[in-house]
């Protein structure tokens, strides 16, 4: 059985590599290979997910060993697998969503000329995340890491034509690459401190080590994770990412690669639970982060931003519950799931409407859509239903659970996160509620885009909207099939571990709270957007809006003191490059120059200055001589 | 008579002769100079031969008759056929030898 | 005496030099195919080489040695250790490449005269420079390395200033001018490293006896040679600045952008894929076996340079506006992480440097020739004259894409395996050196992108509108090294098997072991983790 894991993720990297080098011949058939070859992978994963269920929870982990990686003194990574309950939640996500979103995207790229080689990157992106879930060691894992971080290179610049898409690939990339510097630096110091950086033996070993060095490879394991989950202060190119294709947007920026680094986190739960002061940095960038990426949620007009800011916050969450520790672990991921199918829902919404509105994003410019595409409303609200915590629906039992958590850590930190949590959830019902008022309810503000064509709102075709409705349908049904009889807790608890800690307040309390603050929140957006007419343009706003349309500044402060910092830098070392150190060289060769220059005015040609040089030197000899003798 | 009267002769010819190639243009004259100078190197080799008693200094002032005898064949000719390009025997004027 | 392997090997190229530049001018193609078929030639020797090796054997193998003069010690000594294998196997590996790439890079103008014959002397150069590369890689006899580590200067500079890059700004006088000036500066840089070199060897003749480098790290290593502590050290700086020079370390960098920048595409490759890994190589197999303690005297100072030359290299790449001088700044970045893999004395850093070596020189290769591809379809080396090459010529965007991402170190690409040692490898011993290197890996993807993103995405230019993909020659040359690039990165142990076993003996040259791990851990499959 553990002989399939390999397989797992050999199907989409097969696919990736014929649809790549294929070249123009698999064009007609491209999406067709691409989209099988990832419901292979999650056909493999379900066979797998079915035989680990059959056995008992202690013997559910599978490793596969196929060789060794890179064999030096001391110094071992091996190409190795290791499948747990942890990872096969992630298989089953990465590769049933990646499966809807391949089939989405064969409606949603149909007059692309470059179709085939999107879905060889999305196969790619697929092997590449799989890789990261399945690796059974860190370095491995930065492998996979580093894969989907190209994938989502390759997509997000999909459009290569557009400079923003172009910038804002790079932009990601680089971004990313300031977490993976945190990655490398944690396998160094695993790699000193243990001599290995194999999860076994790590977590094994990490009662024999100091706290302060624990800390240290807690934080740059932070480091990456908010890198990759695009958590402060790493976060501003989230929002550019959504350059790229919305099916793009959806499954790596909303459901799989952006929660990797909540994923890093709760795998490295044994070196967390050792280091509280790295727990306690890792809830206060979520809790951060989930303010931040609700606040400029609430501001932006562009549908596709708007989503963003909504998935750094949610991603906030998650960061946060795993930072609480055994409390929260679970909470974590089973958010990270329920979130993965009604954000990918919404994204895929929000693309169906796009598509429909001649791939206008301005939420202004849309308005009474609900009519005019049916599906994509249904779904769409259901989505948003789950997302804002509306009770029975998956977001409600995930969101929960990590607010009664935040709660339950116990002390001022308990009450500072539980009230942080709660404040995101009313944020998180605002800011929603505006999306959804915005684009399919008032009246309509359509507008023709730059070539002067009418938007005609259709609905989208059936390879769109069915995955659309698969993925209403779990966000819908999946957080009460994951909380009847604890399903979920007890599936991850042989991994994770899990405690209660001891709540000050009653589950009930910090429910009924939750309730509160999603109606009030729901009730400012709809007396705001609901009640009165949209104005085309956006208004000036409010000093917060003016500051969360600008990403709070964020990107400013990056622009005036990195990039423009940077410039300076490199300017000036090209200039020191150029004048000193290459001008030493030339002014030690110019002045060698000079000098000889000077002395070749002596041999003036003269018979008679040689011979007076002659008398002199011979006078001056002889003198010397007399001297010496004299002396 | 003293032989260092001798000594003072060779350094007073050796001393008009070096004066003339140093201020002379004309390299006839320069070189009759130059013979002068090797003279008077000839009359202190051979006052020193006298002086000490030894022969050394009689047989090296017949090298180096033989050698200006050769450096003035060598000479003229070189002074004649600059002279036939040139119209002139000033050393001045043959100042090519430069960089 | 066994069959002379390693002399055969170098005597190969020599001889396809010699006959290349026999050919009469009317057929170019010939010598051409010639100097093609001599090169492939080369590394079949050189895969029989790595065959016959046995890893786990002698230090040094397939050894030769003949007397020379022997007034004077001096004896035609060859062998190789692992390291010496990847190494002539890469050169040999290169050559090929290089030569195809530069397939029409000396065709003579039409104006010039028919008794002109650039092409055969281009390619006769090439292989003379492969032929002195692969026997400085072979020698075990300092003297004769000596020979011809210097004696490769003449090739390369008759290569630089006498072909250079026919994409140029300005007029034809002033590019030659340029050349000519990259070709002396070349020159000139290594002929100083050259002559203090000179004298370090003469010292270490006066103080050892003989040039053998087996005799006196043997001596060195049982103690049985003593050297003062200065003269070692004085030693050790003559040595090691002319391979500074060569490598080239920060603040001697400066003649490479010329001469890379100036050169034809193929011949920067060789410059900074080949020839400068001499500069790597001789540092690890003389400067660590010969002057042990001084190796570890100079260190500090030598992890600082090697920093600089890491952050700065990159730091001056992203500022360049020359696409081949760009290359030659991410070449210097990356010669500080060999230098840095080197010096910091660990097993992983030396193994790591030996495979960056390897790695640089492939990833190096891929990125400098499809550059040279585009280069050559435009005229231009300036990156602002290019933009939407993607949508016009996809497969030459996408090998250039990968040949960047080589550079920037990629996992699943094999540059990555060896950084990532590398730095493992100096973090072990020194953190903050490890940390300060990392920002290397940040700034490489900077230069890397801004490049691509300057050349190949945005609009289409209308100058590079016509541009055509590449042609079938030019893929046959990429398409394998991305291949190999591909293979090292996901199974670099057909190198590391054959490079452990000699780093172990460097090791023991300079008495150093591994830093050990804070907490022993059993490593999973029982056996004791070091």
């Amino acid at each position: 059985m553990e002989n399939l894991i390999a397989l797992l993720i050999a199907a989409p990297l097969f696919g990736a590599v014929v649809l790549l080098c294929g070249g123009r011949r698999l064009d007609k058939t491209g999406h067709w290979i691409g989209t099988l070859l990832a419901a292979v992978s999650f056909g493999i994963g379900v066979v797998l997910f079915a035989d680990m269920l059959g056995r008992s929870a202690d013997e559910r982990t599978l490793t596969q060993n196929l060789y060794t990686w890179i064999p030096v003194e001391g110094f071992q990574a091996d190409m190795a697998f290791q499948l747990d309950q942890l990872s096969m939640t992630f298989v089953l996500l990465i590769s049933g969503v990646g499966t809807l979103i391949h089939v989405y995207s064969i409606g949603y790229m149909e007059h692309d000329e470059r179709r085939r080689r999107f879905f060889g990157y999305l196969n790619l992106f697929v092997a590449a995340m799989l890789l990261l879930v399945l690796a059974d060691n860190y370095l491995l894992l930065y492998f996979g890491w580093e894969g989907v971080g190209l994938a989502s290179y390759l997509l997000i610049g999909f459009w290569q034509h557009k400079p923003s898409a172009a910038t804002a690939a790079k932009k990601a990339f680089l971004v990313n690459r300031v977490g993976d510097m945190g990655l490398s630096i944690a396998i160094m110091l695993m790699f000193t401190t243990f001599g290995t950086f194999a999860f076994t033996p790590v977590f094994g070993a990490v009662g024999e080590t100091s706290e302060g060095m624990l800390t240290a490879i807690g934080l740059m394991l932070l480091l990456a994770a908010c890198g990759k989950s695009a958590q402060v202060p790493l976060q501003s190119w989230l929002g550019d990412a959504m350059e790229g294709p919305t099916p793009v947007s959806a499954l790596i920026h909303a459901a799989t690669m952006v929660t990797a680094g909540v994923y890093l986190i709760v795998r490295s739960a044994a070196v967390f639970n050792a280091a509280p002061d790295a727990q306690l940095v890792v809830t206060v960038v979520g809790a951060v982060t989930l303010l931040f990426g609700a606040i400029v949620g609430c501001a932006k007009d562009d549908i596709k931003k708007a989503l963003a800011g909504s998935t750094m916050s949610q991603i906030g969450y998650m960061i946060l519950a795993a930072g609480l520790g055994p409390i929260g672990y679970v909470f974590a991921i089973m958010h990270l799931v329920t979130h993965g199918f009604f954000k990918a829902g919404l994204f895929l919404g929000a693309g169906s409407v796009m598509h429909g509105m001649n791939d206008e994003v301005d939420m202004r410019k849309y308005g009474a859509l609900r009519t005019y595409m049916p599906v994509t409303f249904v779904t769409f609200g259901l989505g948003y239903l789950a997302i804002i915590g509306f009770p029975g629906l998956s977001g409600f039992f995930s969101k929960d659970m990590i607010i009664e958590a935040a709660f339950a850590k116990g002390g001022t930190e308990g009450w500072i996160l539980g009230g942080v949590t709660l404040l995101g959830a009313g944020i998180t019902a605002f800011y929603m509620t505006r999306v959804m008022l915005l684009t399919f309810f008032g009246e309509k503000r359509w507008q023709p885009d730059a070539d002067g064509h009418e938007p005609h709102p259709h609905e989208s075709p059936k390879s769109m909207t069915i995955p659309m409705v698969i993925l209403a349908f779990g966000s819908v049904f999946a957080g009460a099939f994951f909380e009847i009889g604890e399903r979920f807790l007890k599936w991850l608890e042989p991994v994770t571990g899990y405690s209660h800690g001891n709540p000050p307040v009653s589950a009930m309390t910090v429910t009924a709270a939750t309730m509160v603050m999603l109606l009030v929140g729901v009730g400012i957006a709809w007396a705001m957007y609901g009640r009165r007419p949209v104005p085309v343009v956006a208004p000036r706003g409010s000093l917060l809006t003016r500051a969360a349309r600008r990403d709070l500044y964020q990107d400013d402060f990056n622009h005036v003191v990195l990039v423009r910092g940077g410039e300076h830098l490199t300017r000036s070392l090209v200039y020191v490059d150029h004048s000193l150190v290459d001008g030493v060289v030339n002014g030690t060769a110019a002045s060698v120059g000079g000098l000889s220059g000077r002395l070749r005015k002596l041999q003036n040609g003269y018979a008679r200055s040689y011979a007076v040089s002659m008398f002199g030197g011979t006078a001056i000899l002889i003198a010397a001589t007399l001297l010496m003798r004299a002396v | 008579m003293n032989p260092v009267n001798y000594l003072y002769l060779a350094a007073l010819l050796f001393t008009i002769g070096a004066t003339g190639v140093l201020i002379r243009k004309n390299a006839i004259v320069l070189f009759m100079c130059v013979e002068l100078m090797l003279n008077a190197c000839n009359l202190a080799f051979v006052a020193f031969s006298r002086m000490h008693g030894n022969l050394d200094g009689q047989i090296i002032a017949f090298f180096t008759m033989v050698v200006a005898a050769a450096e003035v064949v060598v000479g003229l000719a070189i002074i004649v056929s600059l002279f036939r390009t040139r119209h002139s025997a000033s050393v001045d004027d043959a100042s090519l030898m430069k960089l | 005496m066994d069959f002379p392997l390693l002399t055969v090997t170098a005597a190969v190229p020599a001889v396809g030099a010699i006959l290349t530049a026999a050919v009469p001018a009317a057929r170019r193609t010939a010598a051409k195919w010639l100097a093609l078929l001599f090169s492939l030639a080369t590394l079949a020797l050189a895969v029989l080489i790595a065959v016959r090796f046995e890893p786990g054997g002698d230090r040094y193998q397939l050894t030769e040695s003949r007397s020379w003069i022997a007034d004077f010690g001096v004896r035609y000594e060859l062998g190789v250790d692992g390291i010496g294998v990847v190494l002539i196997g890469l050169t040999a590996l290169l050559i090929p490449f290089v030569i195809a790439a530069g397939w029409h890079d000396a065709d003579p103008l039409e104006t010039s005269s028919k008794r002109w014959r650039p092409t055969q002397g281009f390619f006769a150069l090439i292989l003379m420079v492969e032929a002195m590369v692969i026997i400085s890689f072979e020698a075990t006899d300092v003297f004769l390395f000596y020979i011809f580590f210097e004696a490769m200067l003449i090739p390369m500079y008759f290569l630089i200033g006498g072909f250079g890059d026919r994409a140029h700004a300005g007029s034809d006088e002033n590019a030659a001018a340029q050349r000519s000036y990259a070709a002396v500066k070349f020159l000139l840089y290594n002929l100083v490293g050259g002559l203090i070199m000179l004298a370090a060897v003469i010292g270490l003749y006066v103080v050892a006896g003989n040039f053998s480098l087996q005799e006196i790290t043997a001596a060195r290593a049982a103690g049985t040679l003593d050297m003062a502590t200065n003269t070692e050290r004085l030693l050790f700086l003559g040595f090691f600045f002319a391979f500074a020079v060569k490598a080239p370390l920060w603040p001697l960098h400066t003649w490479l952008p010329n001469a890379m920048g100036e050169s034809t595409a193929p011949v920067a490759v060789l410059i900074t894929a080949v020839v400068d890994k001499v500069g790597t190589f001789a540092m690890l197999r003389f400067c660590l076996g010969l002057f042990p303690d001084a190796s570890k005297w100079a260190t500090p100072v030598i992890l600082v340079l090697a920093l600089i030359s890491i952050v700065y290299g990159a730091l001056v790449a992203v500022g360049q506006r020359d696409i081949k001088r760009l290359v030659a700044y991410a070449s210097i970045s990356h010669f500080g992480f060999i230098i840095l893999g080197i010096f910091a004395m660990t097993s992983q850093g030396q193994s790591g440097a030996t495979l960056y070596m390897v790695n640089h020189g492939l990833s190096t290769a891929a990125l400098m020739l499809v550059a040279g591809f585009l280069i050559s379809r435009r005229g231009s080396r300036l990156i602002a004259d290019y933009g939407g090459v993607q949508k016009v010529a996809p497969v030459l965007a996408g090998t250039f894409l990968i040949g960047g991402l080589a550079t920037l170190s990629l996992p699943g690409l094999a540059p990555f395996v060896s950084e990532f040692l590398v730095l493992v490898g100096t973090f072990a011993r020194y953190p903050v050196v490890g940390i300060i290197a990392t920002i290397g890996i940040v700034l490489a993807a900077l230069y890397t992108l801004v490049l691509y993103q300057r050349t190949m995405t945005g609009p289409v230019k209308e100058e590079v509108r016509t541009m055509p993909d590449l042609r079938l020659r030019e893929v046959l040359v990429v398409a394998p090294l991305i291949a190999l690039l591909i293979g090292l990165g996901v199974y670099p142990k057909v190198l590391t098997d054959i490079v452990n076993p000699a780093v172990e003996h460097t090791m023991s040259d300079v008495k150093q072991t591994d830093p050990k791990p804070e907490v022993a851990v059993e490593a999973k499959n029982g056996e004791e983790a070091k």
